[in-house]
């Protein structure tokens, strides 16, 4: 407990802390602990011994929470062999019902060369318990692997999360991560990708929800180290209340990236007036020979489509619920299959229509 | 199908001496109308008269202000209930721009359309079929998201087939005619015109151009001008017009 006291924590002066809730957060105050972790999937899939070093996957610099994952991490290591299509997604349950305790579940996801594997990462709590989940996955895809990684965040209204995804694709690899936030107090995720050989390429989708007093805080970085590589990130989220939501994200283009295609959107819902939602796309491109964009918006519902819809007879409160659905349509579209989009729609109509949101029962099939 | 109706109730809409403000603009300076069941009014006017206003003013749309004057549907003023009341009072706009909403199916906004009515949209799955056919709209964008990258004429036939499914009493064309091609805007008038004689539609039409009276007939013909009606007549007031030219009849 005094060693995680003595830690000097960044602030929200930090670039990449901007807009964050750290300044809220007395580490001091937690004891390390362990979350319940539960296993389902092909389990010759799971248990060999390769480790990811962050370094392998991440190129930049390690801020104090991935520090401390090295030393006290809870490790689950999912690696596939050459040529291996794993069939069913492998499914990881962490669940956290000790108040005061922060934990560092880890994944390491290691695919072998021309291998294909999905792993579903949910995490649960109860809205009483008081704890922080530092949650990190690292994604290894050797040449022509398949990797579909997909967070499910349905923690209870007082959990906090700040968590890490970092994937690297080799060449013609393919690495598709995905983040489905609804749950948590403040809750983060920096989510990277790097891609390392020609022909790379990810997809990032997150869908969010953040109402009450809620915070989604999402920083992303697609990273292009290698020619005729592609990044595509969607990322969709509505505030509700006086809830808040932030998204920084950079696409990054080296300077050997040359033919590659980087796409960045992120877009927002403000359904209340006290709600507040900030997007910051970001461009670093070191070569000319590239495809990119980004757009951003954050605004409330619109007008025009409300009124059209209303102009049909139907009440405010149901058009509003149509032009929700409709605007997450797309993001829950790209969702995996395994992040079972149908019933992301029944959630997120949870959220919306106000009733306190009430995590799947543990154990529960995803 | 469903049978038609049979509209024995005669409906009215009236309105009375309307002033209106698009923003803080004052647009519409004291406008009298009346449809009743079964006729064609158009609404004839240059760019500026207040054609857009005053469609805007009698749906309720936000951003205009009704500061002097009624509206009125049968007995009931309607001129204070929001929008979607004055729909299931009757009263339906066919857009001059209808709006694009990402994600959300022709058959779903239908769907909860008909539920506020009181009707089983499961009923309907056929006739809404039959009208898609009817009105040339490819019945595969039914499941579509409303008017997202539906050409012209495809956005005028889906703003069609909702009129014939949802079976308003009086409704509000502004401007049909504008952002499709010929062969679209005939068909949609031509269903307009028939929704007149087999449902007893009551029809205001406001519209630049008479083209679209070579499908769809009016029995009155008005001219707006600076927020007035300043000339009412039957349809050789449209010929007249289209003779003259709009500088004939500026107050």
């Amino acid at each position: 407990m005094s060693s995680l006291a003595a830690l000097t924590l960044p602030t929200v002066g930090a670039e990449l802390w901007r807009y964050s809730r750290i300044g809220g957060l007395d580490l001091g105050s937690y004891a390390i602990g362990l979350a319940d972790t539960t296993i389902t999937g092909e389990v010759g899939a799971l248990g060999h011994e390769s480790h990811i070093a962050l370094a392998d996957v991440s190129s930049e610099a390690p801020d104090v929470f991935e520090s401390l994952h090295e030393s006290h991490a809870n490790v689950v290591r999912v690696s596939t062999q050459r040529g291996q299509t794993v069939s069913d997604p492998i499914l990881l349950t962490h669940t956290v019902n000790a108040t005061g305790v922060v934990c560092f579940p880890s994944l390491e996801i290691d695919a072998a060369e021309n291998s294909e594997v999905v792993v579903v990462e949910r995490f649960v709590s109860t809205d009483s318990c008081r704890s922080l989940v530092v949650p990190m996955v690292k994604i290894r895809a050797a040449q022509s692997a398949r990797v579909t990684y997909v967070a499910i965040n349905e923690l209870g209204r007082n959990t906090w999360l700040i968590g890490y995804q970092r994937a690297s694709a080799d060449r013609d690899a393919t690495v598709s991560a995905s983040t489905v936030a609804l749950g948590g107090d403040y809750s983060r995720v920096r989510a990277g990708v790097r891609l390392i050989g020609k022909g790379a390429s990810a997809k990032q989708v997150a869908l969010y929800f953040a109402d009450g007093n809620q915070m989604h805080d999402f920083r992303t970085l697609q990273d292009h180290a290698a020619p005729r590589t592609r990044s595509d990130l969607l990322f969709k989220g509505a505030v509700r209340d006086t809830a808040k939501s932030v998204y920084t994200g950079l696409i990054k283009i080296r300077e050997n990236a040359d033919k590659s295609e980087a796409f960045q959107t992120n877009r927002n819902l403000t359904l209340s007036s006290g709600a507040w939602a900030e997007s910051v796309p970001n461009l670093e491109i070191e070569t000319n020979d590239v495809k990119c964009s980004h757009a951003s918006t954050v605004g409330p519902i619109d007008g025009e489509q409300r009124f059209y819809l209303e102009s049909r007879g139907i009440r405010p409160e149901i058009a509003e619920r149509l032009v929700v659905f409709g605007f997450f349509a797309d993001v829950i579209d790209r969702l995996p299959a395994a992040a079972q989009p149908d019933t992301l729609r029944d959630k997120v109509g949870v959220k919306l229509l106000g009733v306190d949101f009430v995590p799947t029962k543990i154990g529960a099939k995803v | 199908m469903t049978p038609p109706q049979t509209n024995d109730v005669k409906y009215t809409l009236e309105v009375r001496d309307l002033h209106a403000k698009a923003g803080d603009t004052q647009i519409l300076n004291g406008i009298n109308l009346t449809v009743r069941s079964g006729e064609v009014h158009a609404v004839m006017g240059p760019n500026g008269a207040g054609k857009s206003t005053l469609s805007a003013a009698i749906m309720g749309k936000p951003g205009y202000t009704v500061t002097k004057g009624s509206i009125m549907l049968n007995d009931r003023d309607i001129g204070a209930m929001p929008t979607w009341q004055r729909a299931l009072a009757g009263l339906h706009l066919v857009m001059q721009y209808p709006t694009e909403i990402p994600g959300v199916g022709i058959d779903e906004l239908l769907s909860e359309a008909l539920s506020e009515r009181g009707i089983d949209p499961a009923k309907l799955t056929a006739r809404i079929a039959g009208e898609a056919t009817r009105i040339g709209l490819d019945e595969a964008l039914i499941h579509r998201a409303v008017n997202v990258d539906f050409s012209g004429g495809e956005k005028k036939r889906n703003e069609t087939l909702q009129l014939a499914v949802l079976e308003p009493r009086i409704v509000v064309l502004d401007e049909l005619d504008s952002g499709l091609d010929i062969d679209a805007l005939r068909d949609c008038a031509r269903r307009v015109e028939d929704l007149t004689n087999e449902r007893n539609l009551g029809v205001l039409v406001i519209t630049h151009y008479s083209r679209i009276f070579a499908d769809l007939k009016p029995n009155f013909v008005h001219i707006l001008a600076k927020g007035r009606i300043v000339a009412s007549g039957g349809p050789e007031l449209a010929d007249q017009l289209e003779r003259d030219g709009y500088e004939a009849f500026n107050p």
